[in-house]
């Protein structure tokens, strides 16, 4: 155990390192096109203005400085965009709760949707609830968020009202209103993944079927439910988690850009979409490292669940 | 597989020169193989690795190889037979030890170097289905090892449909793919492969275990035939005896790691020095009711010991009737009897006194074998 | 002899395939009695498999086509519900599979899924009851230390020890009936031996009937009874264990029984094999299956063969073969040994 945490604490480092080292050299050296200080200073700026201003960012000092000094500031809060001159910290702080509501709705909804609908397809396999499952899949996966948000904005809030049409109120605000917003948007997002976690369920499902211990739990007389929930599910559910721990890291690290923009989230995938547009280098690097800091915790959470749900997997 | 009797494989199997060309050593033997060893190492560590054991895989094993001649090898799962044959054709790297082919050294040979070297050996695998690329049509998986032969266009053509034809399957089976033949067939098409480049000899592993009842007796047969035809050697592994027995004109019985006993394969039916040959040979049922019912057996208790911590002395002691404290303590050395029937125990049975007194430690035997001469039990003598 | 324990007749079993129907087995009829070995022996596809799960109904599906009757005890099992199966798959018969390397669940300690058996036969017994008889049976099956193993996962055993456990698990709800489909062919010779002998005095003790699958004939000599070689689906023939070696019927069991080698013979120059491969169940050969492959057909081959006695004075002694008794006996002999002839041989 203490050997598990050790080694996956030293890995998670190294490739949050490596990551902050490809990501900056991406961003800062080889993406803006162009020197950043001649951006900053406007296009009316005279060479020495443009010096002063490369000087005070410490554009000219060597990269390797610059490198450690750009990753100082992200972690301690003291980063600022060069574009808007706000404190990066504070702007992903005010939109990560906003992110979280709509990663943690979304993912419980398509992790549990997905395992009923793939078990389904997998029991049903060939017939007809199977096929009817299979379309809806299809559909589901090659239906882009802002199609389908704009879909439901239209009809379910201006046409009807049933629904708000946009915005994020908080949860220690009130719940229920909490909840009432997000619904669009939770179902929007979930819609993506379900497709594609109910095809993979439903494949992993089948190879489990014919495994030899499902034959043994059957010749033991176990109900079918009981086979299947407690010989087949426990099994099938590894790789499904694996794949959510890293679709809901993604969207906490600001993946959910269409949803959150379609529906006027402020979180960190809106931030980042902003971002994009003025080729702000400092915010989308603290976003990526935002992300790789999920990814990585998550995947550290998804292996030791494995360990735990398989006991032929030992922490190492 | 000639039929040669128990005792005239020295004389009777010297079929090397003329025919196939070849230089072969004096002695006729094509491989010689002194104390190799293949240890696997065992890692862990709280942040960098360390070796903390080693699986004893093959631990200090020789063995002479002659031309011509089949060498059985059997033993429990975990003995180490395939472990020692993939180590041959430097699938594996040994340990420590030499391997000499026709006199040359190819311990140490870089893969480069033993490229002409791994021309003249070949495997044959357990699983056909496996070993066959499911991509390449027959025609493409002969093509490759007989371009690597030199041979080109149509020769490559003629000659793929002559191995088809050698191994019992016809030339029109060149556009196929594996998984359109049968276990057998696929087997036949794998020896096919394996003899494209004209080797000497061919190691087969555990080669119709996964094969039906009527389509390993096929295989066998095409053995045989291939073997008598094209002058080759064969060293084959399989964890049925009877298979070996059948097979074989020396058998050497592995158990974790060491030789226990290496025989001419009639005489290890009829006169099993070590006890646990005698064991294995007595957990084969025989398919005759009558002869099973007369039978006596006994069954040996027990697992085979995990080869990462063997047991001192003699590796078989935790499990053997005939134990001494001898046994437990010093690892018994291969003892030659008459006829070139090797054991490597300290209590042999099977054997007069007369035969004990004559014996002599034979050079196979490992390097931390201790010198006493073996004798008998006290208890049964 | 009052009825029998197990009685199968007539047992048909068909599957629909994307590439059409395949007569898996056509036409089984055997019987097992109390603590009797009835061995079905056969190539992969011949239906062996198949014959034996069906008795438990676990080839039951939408695909499956099942006719004829087989009765445990006297209760229907062919046309019993689900429901009613349940009970017994596990109860009254119990079976051991032949990969003990994955017929157990791989996430669950082996105490569990011997408890989780009983339990679902026995509801009334608690978990701790149920705990008690499960080192017990453990113990019974030679397993050392039983008491901790119970909280071992599958994959710390070994092969043989996880065969024993899978009897261990089979015999939990004292079965009639115990159906070993290959239950030593992924084992070494000296586990095999030793799990034989299991199976020996558990059927001394249990007086369960025995079922075992198997193509091994040098298993078969050593633990059955009775005997039925099954080729294609269909069988070819059935008897006594000595009928089936001494005096075998049918040209598919000489050469089966030929081209085993043997650990006690001079090894012969050759093995008298039977040539060529077993046919496609989705295209058998018209009339008897085995046609193509043997040396002798002639040409009322081309008819299906009633599996029938033939031998005088064995009434049970059945095969599937319009040879007479006579030319069978004269013909059957290869080099001394029983055997199939090559089919150069025969032309003369």
């Amino acid at each position: 155990m203490a050997r598990f945490l050790i080694r996956r604490g030293l890995t998670m480092i190294a490739l949050l390192f490596a990551i902050s080292l490809v990501t900056f050299l991406l961003f800062i050296v080889v993406l803006p096109g162009g020197n950043p200080a001649s951006m900053l200073a406007g296009r009316l700026a005279n060479p020495s203005e443009v010096q002063l201003i490369s000087h005070r960012y410490g554009f000219d000092q060597p990269v390797y400085v610059q490198y450690f000094k750009t990753m100082a500031n992200i972690f301690d809060g003291s980063a600022y965009s060069y574009q808007s001159s706000f404190n990066v910290d504070d702007q992903i702080r005010q939109g990560l709760p906003t992110t979280v509501s709509l990663a943690l709705g979304a993912g419980i909804i398509w992790l549990l949707v997905s395992i009923l609908f793939g078990t389904l397809a997998a029991i049903r396999a060939g017939r007809y609830t199977d096929r009817v499952l299979t379309v809806l899949s299809m559909v589901g996966v090659s239906m882009p968020p802002f199609f389908l948000g704009a879909v439901i904005i239209f009809y379910l809030g201006y046409k009807t009202s049933i629904l708000p049409i946009n915005g994020y109120v908080p949860f220690t605000q009130s719940p229920i209103q909490w909840a009432y917003h997000l619904i669009a948007p939770w179902f929007t997002l979930s819609v993506l993944f379900i497709g594609f976690y109910s095809r993979v369920l439903r494949s992993t499902i089948l190879d489990t079927l014919s495994e030899d211990y499902v034959r043994t739990a059957r010749a033991k007389g176990l109900s079918p439910r009981r086979v299947l929930v407690h010989h087949v599910l426990r099994t099938s559910l590894l790789p499904i988690i694996s794949l959510w721990g890293l679709d809901f890291a993604q969207v906490i690290g600001g993946g959910a850009i269409l949803t959150e923009s379609v529906y006027g989230l402020h979180g960190v995938g809106y931030l980042a979409a902003q971002s994009v547009g003025k080729l702000d280098t400092v915010t989308l690097l603290s976003i990526v490292m935002l992300t790789a800091i999920a990814v990585v915790v998550l995947q550290a959470l998804v292996d030791f669940l494995y360990a735990v749900l398989d006991p032929r997997i030992r922490l190492a | 597989m000639s039929a040669t009797g128990a005792d005239g494989d020295a004389t009777g199997l010297g079929v090397s020169d003329g025919a196939v060309g070849g230089h072969s050593g004096a002695s006729g033997a094509l491989m010689e193989v002194e104390h190799l060893r293949v240890l696997f190492p065992i890692k862990s560590g709280l942040v960098v690795d360390r070796t903390i054991g080693h699986v004893h895989a093959v631990d200090d094993v020789s063995f002479t190889l002659r031309e011509g001649e089949t060498l059985g090898i059997v033993g429990e799962s975990g003995c180490g037979k395939t472990t020692l044959i993939r180590t041959l054709v430097r699938l594996l790297d040994p340990t420590a030890g030499v391997i000499r082919f026709r006199g040359e050294e190819i311990t140490g040979r870089s893969r480069r170097q033993l490229q002409p070297v791994r021309r003249q050996m070949q495997m044959v695998f357990q699983d056909p289905q496996a070993s066959l690329n499911p991509r390449k049509r027959v025609g493409q998986i002969l093509a490759t090892p007989l371009k690597l032969r030199g041979l080109a266009g149509d020769r490559i053509e003629a000659e793929s449909r002559a191995l088809l034809e050698r191994v019992g399957l016809h030339a029109e089976h060149l556009g196929r793919f594996p998984h359109e033949f049968s276990g057998g067939q696929r087997q036949r098409i794998g020896v096919a492969r394996a003899l494209a480049v004209e080797p000497r000899l061919i190691l087969l592993d555990e080669p119709v275990s996964a094969l039906d009842v009527s389509i390993q007796a096929q295989v066998i047969n095409l053995l045989e035939d291939l073997q008598e035809e094209l002058h080759l050697s064969y060293v084959f592994v399989a964890h049925d005896l009877s298979v070996v027995r059948h097979e074989s004109d020396r058998i050497a019985v592995m158990y974790l790691g060491k030789l226990m006993e290496v025989s001419p394969s009639e005489e290890l039916y009829d006169k099993p020095i070590h006890p646990y040959t005698s064991f294995l040979l007595m957990a084969i049922p025989i398919p005759d009711p009558a002869e099973n019912r007369a039978r006596t057996r006994q069954v040996v208790t027990g697992e085979v010991p995990s080869p990462i911590d063997p047991p001192a002395g003699c590796r078989f002691h935790t499990r053997c009737p005939r134990a001494s404290d001898l046994c437990r303590e010093v690892e018994p050395q291969l003892t030659e009897y008459a006829r070139g029937h090797l054991a490597a125990c300290h209590h042999p049975q099977n054997v007069s006194p007369a035969e004990i007194a004559a014996a002599r430690r034979s050079e196979a035997t490992p390097l931390s074998a201790g010198a006493e001469t073996p004798r008998l039990p006290v208890s049964s003598a | 002899m009052s009825e029998p324990l197990l009685h199968v007749e007539d047992l048909r079993v068909s599957f629909a395939t994307e590439d059409g129907l395949v007569q898996a087995v056509d036409g089984v009829s055997f019987e097992v009695d109390r603590g009797e070995v009835v061995a079905i022996v056969g190539e992969s596809g011949s239906g062996k498999s198949v014959s034996a799960m069906t008795v438990m109904g676990l080839t039951r599906g939408p695909n499956a086509r099942i006719d004829g009757v087989v009765t445990l005890d006297g209760q229907e099992l062919l046309k019993a519900s689900e429901s009613q199966l349940q009970r017994i798959r596990g109860g009254s018969i119990a079976m051991v599979f032949q990969d003990p390397m994955s017929s157990l669940n791989p996430v669950y300690r082996i105490g569990d899924q011997i408890i989780e058996q009983i339990r679902t036969h026995q509801p009334h017994v608690s978990r701790a009851q149920a705990a008690e008889r499960s080192v017990e049976l453990l113990e019974r099956v030679g397993i050392p230390r039983a008491r901790e193993r119970m909280r071992s996962y599958p994959h710390e055993f070994s092969g043989g020890m996880r065969q024993r456990v899978m009897i261990a698990m089979a015999l939990s709800c004292s079965p009639k009936v115990l159906i070993a489909d290959e239950p030593t062919t992924a084992l070494d010779v000296t586990i095999q031996a030793q799990i034989l002998d299991e199976l020996r005095e558990l059927r001394e003790q249990t007086r369960a009937g025995i079922i075992l699958v198997t193509h091994d004939l040098a298993v078969v000599a050593d633990i059955a009874d009775r005997v039925i070689v099954m080729y294609a689906g269909r069988v070819v023939e059935q008897g006594t264990l000595d009928e089936l070696f001494y005096d075998p019927q049918h040209p598919y069991t000489w050469g089966l029984l030929g081209s085993i080698t043997r650990i006690d013979r001079d090894r012969s120059k050759r093995l008298p094999a039977i040539p060529g491969v077993p046919p496609s169940l989705l295209h058998p050969p018209a009339g008897c299956h085995f046609r193509p492959r043997c040396p002798h057909a002639f040409g009322q081959c081309m008819q299906v063969p009633e599996l029938n006695a033939r031998v005088a004075d064995a009434p049970a002694h059945l095969d599937r073969c319009w040879l007479t008794v006579e030319q069978k006996r004269s013909v059957r002999q290869v080099d001394g040994q029983i055997g199939l002839a090559s089919p150069s041989a025969v032309v003369s």
